[in-house]
């Protein structure tokens, strides 16, 4: 691989000024980029999918906030450094929105999550084959090369909020659970910090899927806020895949739901697995809100949230299965005893 | 020694649960693989492989490469050249395909060139900056491609002369009450061995030695002398300890010349890791089957027709045969039988031999089939299997050595709660989730070949036991270490073995599951003549406690040399020896072998005695249950519970042996649903080339896998009784998934591996 400088910062300042001069690109593709737990960058540094000649270690960032999990009344807020298996493993958390940690249990495995953070799980990248093996034409690595997954093998390719130039996979589970919370992202930056709804991190792939999110080069995430409403308690995360542990899903679900007796008042729904981005299934949650719930009701808010669908040759289970795992845990949630 | 699980007690003809005796030095990271063996002055190598299956290389851009800080050589076809002799399609060599040879590629991932640096992020470096310029063709990925070839096997292979039958089919087909007609198939798999494919060479003025975790030194070391053009006594092959290897390391592929050449250009040691994406495509795997079955019934459920027709992928110059119908037409008691194999050719590397190659496909289909039929004839699939077992082989009558294969499905099926099973499809239900249960047999040839090993004796009750043979993880050092000390009369820990260097006697390729079948035989003749030389200095000595006793009397025990009422210390049995030590040098010839067979061996030739040879069929079976669990909604599939009973003539240890065949049976869960390679189509090239999306079963997928070791003993397989339980455990496995998936949903799915993807609607 590309020989590379290695750098620790002390301040969040200091962090983002070695990122400076870059910030016409994709952070993904800039010269200097930050790692954190590593788990993702150091494996696509090693496979050549990305190239920085200069990596920013945040890990050793004095200010505190950045590690701390903070649960105020009505907010939980995650720095940005916090471990995946720190936010497993809280109770507090668990018992008031249990998808949160579930997200989280059922991904990578324990020594992965004890490594890596928050922010670095919200911002890993594809896992598509084609991308990952840097002999092939890839539009999102190699802009303008063409997408070999488009007409390849793309069983565990995406089926919503594809793009003609690329149809990979957004695999993060956490993220699916944020999305369906809408969640805040606070992001320092070189001139200002700003606040922006998680649903707005991430763009969907149209003609440039080489940027991945609204970030520059010169920002970094430092934390996840949540609001979490009191009925997030009757929530879970599902997640359907090949074998029982360690691998990405090919269908997902965060699905949380306020009931008053048999009726919807509210619901919350974010897909994973089958989408280009973390997902809200918001024609979904319309199709429930206010209806008196049903399993006849959960699959028509399946139907609608897969309405939209573009499935390719190997891909196209993914429908029926997205739709599938949606109405289990609809029912499993309404189930729940609280 | 106490029992567990994990040590069953023996029972009749079974050796005890000796815990391995690397085991320690294992799980302490101190076992030293071949790439781990510490080497001074050590220069780097990585492989670059082509991004393209079928053309020309134009042209190799190298200036970039070679300006990366550290790089020494970079070898491509221009180097390679003349200076080495081609590889060998073989029993020894995995491919005929020169890769660095000329500038043709014949397969997707094939090395184009080797770079040397001083250190490995060096030469990864420059092996990312190399670009190359092709002439490229249209390559044919698989069967149903443009522009494959078909052929007969029995016509273009030395080793597949005939396709097995007996009687006449068509007439018993066409004559028949129930008839299933069907086609399975199963997809490419790669051995994935966790231990990383290597070579690491160095010459010491003329002499080369190789370290490289392989199942067959000899072959190896006779075929590198070959490719470099020296003479074999130059080259040293070690391989103490391999991790993983299922059939992966048996045959040598064209690296190891290769970078053993680099080491001679650069006067220094080179190592070269093989990474996992390019172990895809640099090593050998088991290609993809299509299988084309029809059987038919009377309605008693006596077979009176079998067909079974097989067509397999391989390269375009080697014709690497599976085979299995040798071993589907002799399962059953079949009226009549027909088989046809046929290859085809495409632009793929040459497949090879993978755990039970030609029983994991072909049995695979028999047994789906075999489910099928006893479902059209409303037939329980264990009596179907009861009234069809056979006492001969339906191809040319010979009797079985030994065949207790209805003892394990018995004793397995009692153990698994056949009997609570009820039949019909999808009446078995927990919650939100089906179950399904379904039963395989499982069967290999016990196969047996030469063996070379010499004991070394000292007077002070310590034994050496040095043969080349290969300890791949199976336990074949644990065992010839408590062969020999019950044959010698010590403490297994008195017993020292050696292995894996072809500076020993020389032991077959450590596959066809007749290591410890081989390798036993030959400690047991070796230990016996140790017996006799002890035994004869002892009776006819003038004095001491054994002088004139019968020599056939007096055994090895506790040290001692020991008659019914008399005994004598080793140590002074030695002096009736006049030496210290005796070195015992023995050679085992099965029958059947050739009288050259060991001096054979020692030309790298081996000649393996197969289970069909011979006036009897020698085989290994068993009877695997499983209970599979399906989500109605969802569809995932989970398989809580496995429960196999195997017979295998003598069991030396019931730990290493119980081990083996769990192993089998959770790699058979693996293939049939998780396991495969895939391709992209278009250029014949893999997409899925690591583990993350080859899909192996994790912890969590294995729960229940009990393994049930049935008595048997048979005087006829080889010395040491022994069939050979490395391969057996995970044939039948998959169709007995298959039939449970069957028996849970309806839904009969012939093409591996069984996914949500088929289940859902
Ligand atoms: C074998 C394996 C299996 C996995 N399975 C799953 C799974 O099932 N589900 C799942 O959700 N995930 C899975 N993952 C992904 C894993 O969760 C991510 O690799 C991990 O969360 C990344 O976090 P990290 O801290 O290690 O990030 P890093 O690798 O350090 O960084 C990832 C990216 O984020 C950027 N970055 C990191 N921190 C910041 C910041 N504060 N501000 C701005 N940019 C930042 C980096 O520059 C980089 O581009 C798996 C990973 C592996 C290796
Ligand atoms: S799907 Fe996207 S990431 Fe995958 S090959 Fe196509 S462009 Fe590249």
């Amino acid at each position: 691989m590309l020989p590379f400088d290695y750098e620790r910062a002390s301040t969040v300042r200091e962090a983002l000024a070695a990122c400076a001069g870059s910030s016409e690109m994709p952070p993904t593709g800039a010269p200097s980029q930050f790692i954190a737990g590593g788990t993702n960058m150091s494996d696509y540094m090693r496979l050549g999918v990305t190239r920085p000649s200069h990596l920013m270690d945040i890990n050793l960032i004095q200010d505190a906030s950045l590690r701390t999990i903070e649960i105020g009344s009505l907010e939980i807020r995650l720095g940005a450094l916090v471990r995946m298996s720190e936010v497993e493993d809280h109770q507090e958390i668990s018992r008031r929105c249990p998808m949160l940690p579930e997200s989280l249990k059922v991904a990578a495995s324990r020594q992965i999550r004890n490594m890596a953070t928050l922010a670095g799980n919200v911002l890993q990248r594809t896992r598509c084959e084609y991308f990952r093996e840097i002999s092939w034409p890839c539009n999102k690595r190699n802009p303008g090369s063409g997408c070999s997954a488009m007409d390849g093998f793309n069983r565990q390719h995406a089926v919503l909020g594809v793009s003609d130039a690329c149809i990979a996979t957004y695999h993060g589970d956490f993220a699916q659970a944020l999305i369906a919370l809408d969640a805040t992202v606070e992001i320092a930056g070189q001139g200002a910090n700003r606040r922006i709804r998680f649903a707005e991190l991430h763009l969907q792939p149209g003609d440039n899927p080489e940027v991945e999110t609204v970030l520059r080069p010169d920002e970094m995430i430092t934390a996840i806020v949540i609001s979490v409403p009191g009925w997030a308690a009757r929530s879970k995360y599902l997640k359907i895949r090949d074998r029982e542990s360690y691998a990405f899903a090919l269908a997902s679900t965060a699905v949380a739901l306020d009931l008053d007796g048999d009726i919807v008042r509210d619901v919350r729904i974010g897909l994973g697995g089958v989408a280009s981005v973390p997902w809200r299934a918001v024609p979904a949650e319309d199709v429930l809100r206010g209806k008196i719930f049903s399993e006849d009701l959960a699959s028509k808010a399946a139907d609608a949230a897969f309405a939209n669908a573009k499935p390719r040759e190997h891909n196209a289970f993914k429908v029926a299965l997205g739709k599938q795992t949606l109405v289990r845990a609809l029912m499993e949630v309404r189930e729940m005893k609280l | 020694m106490t029992t567990s699980e994990a040590a069953p007690l023996p029972r009749e003809n079974m050796g005890q649960p000796l815990a391995r005796v690397d085991g320690r030095l294992k799980v302490m990271g101190r076992a030293n693989y071949p790439a781990d063996i510490p080497v001074n002055n050590l220069a780097h190598g990585l492989l670059v492989a082509s991004g393209i299956a079928r053309g020309r290389v134009q042209e190799l851009h190298l200036d970039e490469a070679h300006a990366v800080k550290g790089v020494l050589d970079i070898l491509t076809h221009d180097h390679i050249r003349g200076e080495l002799e081609p590889p060998e399609f073989g029993t020894s060599g995995s491919s005929s395909i020169g890769p660095l040879h000329d500038d043709k590629i014949w397969h997707d991932g094939q090395i184009i060139a080797l770079v040397i640096a001083e250190t490995i992020e060096a030469a990864r470096e420059a092996a990312m900056r190399i670009t190359v310029d092709y002439k490229e063709e249209q390559p044919s990925t698989s069967f149903g491609s443009e522009g494959t070839e078909t052929v007969a096997a029995s016509e273009v292979s030395q080793q597949f002369k005939e396709d097995v039958k007996a009687g006449d089919f068509e007439t018993a087909f066409d004559a028949a009450e129930v008839k299933i007609d069907v086609e399975y198939g199963m997809p490419t798999h790669h051995h994935n061995p966790i231990e990383m494919f290597s070579t690491t060479a160095y010459w010491q003025g003329e002499e080369l030695t190789v370290h490289e975790p392989t199942q067959n030194v000899y072959g190896w070391k006779v075929e590198i002398a070959r490719q470099l053009k020296i003479e074999p006594d130059r080259v040293r092959v070690i391989s103490p300890y391999i991790g993983g290897a299922f059939g992966s390391k048996g045959p040598i592929t064209p690296r190891t010349a290769i970078v053993a050449l680099a080491a001679r250009r650069l006067g220094r040691p080179v190592r070269c890791v093989v990474t996992r994406s390019q172990s895809f495509t640099t090593q050998t795997y088991r290609a993809e089957t299509r299988h084309h079955i029809q059987m038919a019934a009377a309605r008693d459920g006596r077979i009176t027709a079998f067909k079974h027709e097989g067509w397999e992928v391989t390269s375009r110059p080697d014709p690497y045969v599976v085979g299995g119908t040798k071993t589907t037409g002799r399962l059953y008691n079949y009226g009549s039988v027909l088989t046809k194999v046929f290859l085809v050719k495409t632009d793929r590397p040459t497949p090879s031999y993978m755990r039970a190659p030609a029983e994991t496909p072909y049995i695979y289909a028999l047994e789906n089939a075999m489910d099928e039929m006893a479902v059209a004839l409303n037939m329980d699939p264990v009596e179907f299997r009861r009234v069809n077992d056979a006492s001969q082989d339906a191809i040319e009558g010979k009797p079985f050595s030994s065949r207790s294969l209805m003892q394990c499905y018995d004793e397995a099926a009692s153990e698994f709660g056949w009997s609570k099973r009820n039949p019909q499809v999808g009446s078995m239900r927990d919650g939100d989730w089906l179950i399904g249960m379904g039963c395989a047999t499982a069967v290999h040839p016990a196969n047996v070949a030469p063996c070379a090993v010499r004991i070394t004796l000292r007077d002070d009750g310590h034994a050496r036991v040095q043969t080349a043979s290969h300890e791949i993880g199976t336990g074949v050092q644990t065992v010839a270490a408590q062969l020999a000390a019950e044959h010698l009369g010590l403490h297994p820990s008195m017993v020292q073995v050696e292995m894996g260097d072809t500076r020993l006697p020389p032991a077959p390729v450590t596959g066809g599951s007749s290591t410890t079948a081989s390798v036993c035989s030959a400690i047991i003749k070796a230990c016996e003549e140790i017996r006799e030389k002890l035994a004869r200095a002892a009776v006819t000595a003038n004095d001491g406690p054994l002088a004139g006793r019968d020599p056939a009397s007096v055994l090895l025990k506790n040290g001692r040399l020991v008659a019914a009422d008399a005994s004598q210390a080793l140590k002074d049995v030695f002096k009736h020896v006049g030496s210290g030590v005796i070195e015992q040098y023995t050679e085992f010839r099965p029958d059947g072998a050739s009288p050259d067979a060991v001096s054979n061996l020692y030309q790298g030739k081996m000649e393996m005695v197969s289970g069909e040879k011979g006036d009897m069929i020698k085989y290994a079976f068993g009877a695997e249950f499983v209970e599979v669990r399906i989500h109605r909604r969802t569809r995932e599939i989970r398989v809580p519970r496995v429960v196999g009973a195997f017979s295998g003539g003598r069991i030396m240890n019931t730990r290493t042996a119980r081990s083996q065949l769990m192993g089998g049976m959770i790699w058979g869960i693996s293939s049939a649903l998780h396991e495969a390679t895939e391709f992209d189509w278009r250029s014949a090239r893999v997409v899925n080339r690591d583990l993350q999306d080859y899909l192996v079963p994790v912890n969590a997928d294995i729960q229940d896998v009990k393994v049930i070791l049935v008595p048997e003993t048979d005087t006829h397989v080889n010395l040491a009784g022994v069939k050979g339980l490395g391969e057996l455990g995970n044939v039948g496995t998959a169709a007995a998934i298959a039939s449970a998936v069957h028996h849970a949903t309806g839904k009969r799915i012939r093409e591996l591996p069984i996914r949500i993807d088929n289940l859902l609607g």
